[in-house]
């Protein structure tokens, strides 16, 4: 391989099936890349180049014999939110900076099956908790577009390395937008998948009722064959879907005659920025002409999504972060007292501060007195959003929508404001709350800056989805812009 | 609805956080912030609405009850930040 290119997962696969290029010759280029740009980009949090390297050497015996799958010898990028044994997880935290897993993500497991190689893990919000990357505790990543603009969050390390070509491909996980929103903002595809498609096995929980792991890739095509590798039934997860494994190419190149697309009106929020409407409503007119049938729909709930997310998700944040304790793993302080102000202290020390104010936000919501009001609340609101999509989804086979009201935001802008902050979800939030299938797909350029389309479907409607971006990008080409860097 | 730094101080507690002057102050302003915006809930009428704890389509699974490997205790105890032979250590919890 001469040199550095943005190669897809599936130009790759052909180059190394045709033995024009080896997975260890593709891992080296990666790694290059990496040592090119990794200074401005910061997309990774540990870089495992030793091991990637001996991951080629065996893909390549894989290839040799034959024996090769879809993603053998492909390098890829794992959010550090997955557990990988034996590679330090750390969750962009203080409380894990010295964590290493002793088992490993089944979604992980599922990519070494099949022979992928780990380049190493990515940069985050810490425990997911952030829609820039800004919360990372070690350093914000940059987006590859303009380098003082935030990739997203919270998988920004996932869509900025595969943006900047690091890697062919990454895992992230999207509990409210954390794949959607940083793959608009990087101009990559993003899937998050139905609740349940994809095992949340060896997935740090953050909120365990939102949370999901999808694909990041360089296109559709690519998103596909990800998808096929880690969706699956895992007994090790209760919430897995015991279904029957699926081909999620074969649907590729079906097009969107006749289709249905509903456009929902809420997602056009006020303070929208003029160039992200443009953008999202040519993409409409596009799929307009290949077939597809737009027309508006509503979905009056919307405006409360943004309130039933951030207690539900903080909620289950406060209990599923209990387990940070200082005793069983990760960052211990043991100089106070005694045993409980070593725990706050652990704490106090170990998370930062959005962490630790969705903890307290949580644990607000769950306390007496507050509970039917807030929790409770939430949960009812919950139902009336999933029985507003139910409806519209009588009359449509999918939604088109924008991903996020803006472009990517210029770095510290928002970080002193949560609130602020936190509208920057408002257009991803409602599909985590209902458990259905969304992604981000490249629709154009606005101040020099990517713009993503949202897709929105019903519960496992994943190849509608598919079918439809894939057609889109048959039509057009945002997908094959790169960054200059 | 707006927070009192006895309120923050209680959650952080309940919630075993330790803060700093600052941070109280900093978490009750930016906690009430939050707060008011969820009062836009209070205008959904949910009367007779069920709650949803979950979007997920599956309830109650089981497996069968078979013995299966589990993780070796060293495993399990090689990430400790204390540990006494096979044991967590930790300090006194009881008092004598």
């Amino acid at each position: 391989m001469a040199g550095f290119d943005y190669l897809s997962v599936a130009q790759a696969r052909e180059r190394l099936d045709r033995r024009d290029l080896s997975s260890v010759e593709l891992t080296q280029a990666c790694l290059d890349r990496i040592g090119q740009v990794e200074d401005r980009v910061k997309s990774f949090v540990t870089v495992t180049a030793d091991l990637a390297l001996k991951q080629a050497q065996e893909a390549d015996r894989i290839i040799g014999s034959g024996a090769a799958g879809p993603l053998t010898g492909i390098p890829t990028q794992i959010k550090d939110v997955m557990c990988t044994q034996g590679i330090r997880t750390t969750c962009s935290s203080r409380m894990l900076e010295n964590f290493f897993p002793v088992y490993t993500a089944t979604a992980v497991t599922k990519l070494l099956e099949q022979g992928a190689v780990i380049l190493g893990k990515g940069n985050m919000d810490e425990f997911a908790m952030g829609s820039s990357t800004e919360n990372s505790a070690f350093f914000p990543t940059h987006n590859p577009w303009n380098l003082d603009r935030v990739p997203g969050g919270s998988s920004g390390g996932a869509t900025a390395s595969v943006a900047s070509g690091e890697a062919l491909f990454s895992l992230g996980s999207d509990t409210g937008g954390s794949i959607r929103q940083p793959a608009s903002f990087c101009g990559v595809v993003g899937l998050k998948p139905t609740y349940g498609l994809v095992s949340r096995f060896g997935l740090v929980a953050f909120a365990s009722s939102l949370d999901q792991i999808g694909p990041v890739t360089r296109d559709v095509a690519d998103c596909a064959l990800v998808l096929n590798a880690i969706a699956g039934h895992d007994p090790r997860d209760a919430t897995s879907l015991p279904l029957d494994k699926k081909d999620y190419t074969a649907v590729l190149g079906t097009g969107v005659a006749g289709l249905r697309l509903g456009v929902p009106e809420e997602y056009f929020v006020e303070g929208m920025e003029e160039g992200t409407r443009r953008a999202v409503e040519t993409a409409l007119e596009a799929l307009q002409a290949m077939g597809a049938v737009i027309s508006p729909v509503s979905l009056p709930t919307t405006k409360y999504a943004l309130a039933c997310y951030y207690i539900i998700a903080p909620s289950e944040c406060s209990a599923n972060l209990a387990r940070y304790d200082g005793v069983k793993y990760g960052y211990s302080y043991q100089e106070a007292a005694d045993m409980w102000q070593d725990m706050e202290k652990t704490r106090q020390h170990g998370f930062g501060q959005e962490v630790r104010r969705r903890i307290m936000l949580g644990t607000y919501a769950l306390s007496t007195g507050y509970y039917d009001a807030y929790y409770v609340k939430a949960q009812q609101v919950r139902t009336l959003i999933q029985e507003d999509f139910a409806r519209v989804f009588q009359d449509v086979d999918a939604l088109v929508a924008p991903v996020s009201p803006t472009v990517a935001f210029p770095l510290g802008e928002r970080t002193s404001d949560p609130v602020k902050m936190y509208l920057s979800d408002v257009c991803t939030l409602p599909p985590n709350i209902a458990g259905l299938p969304c992604m981000s797909v490249p629709c154009g350029f606005d101040q020099g800056l990517p713009v993503g389309m949202q897709l929105i479907g019903p519960h496992l409607s994943e190849e509608t989805l598919l079918k439809v971006a894939h057609a889109y990008q048959q039509e057009t080409s945002w997908h094959l812009a790169t960054p200059q860097l | 609805m707006a927070l009192d730094r006895e309120g923050v101080e209680h959650i952080a507690i309940l919630a075993r956080i330790g803060l700093t002057e600052e941070e109280v102050e900093m978490f009750r302003e930016q906690l009430s912030n939050i707060l008011e915006q969820f009062e836009t809930l209070k205008e959904v009428d949910t009367a007779g609405v069920a709650a949803t704890l979950h979007a997920g389509q599956l309830h109650t699974v089981l497996r069968e009850d078979v013995v299966e490997d589990s993780l070796e205790q060293e495993q399990v105890l090689s990430n400790a930040p204390r540990r006494e032979g096979p044991l967590f250590r930790v300090k006194a919890v009881l008092e004598e």
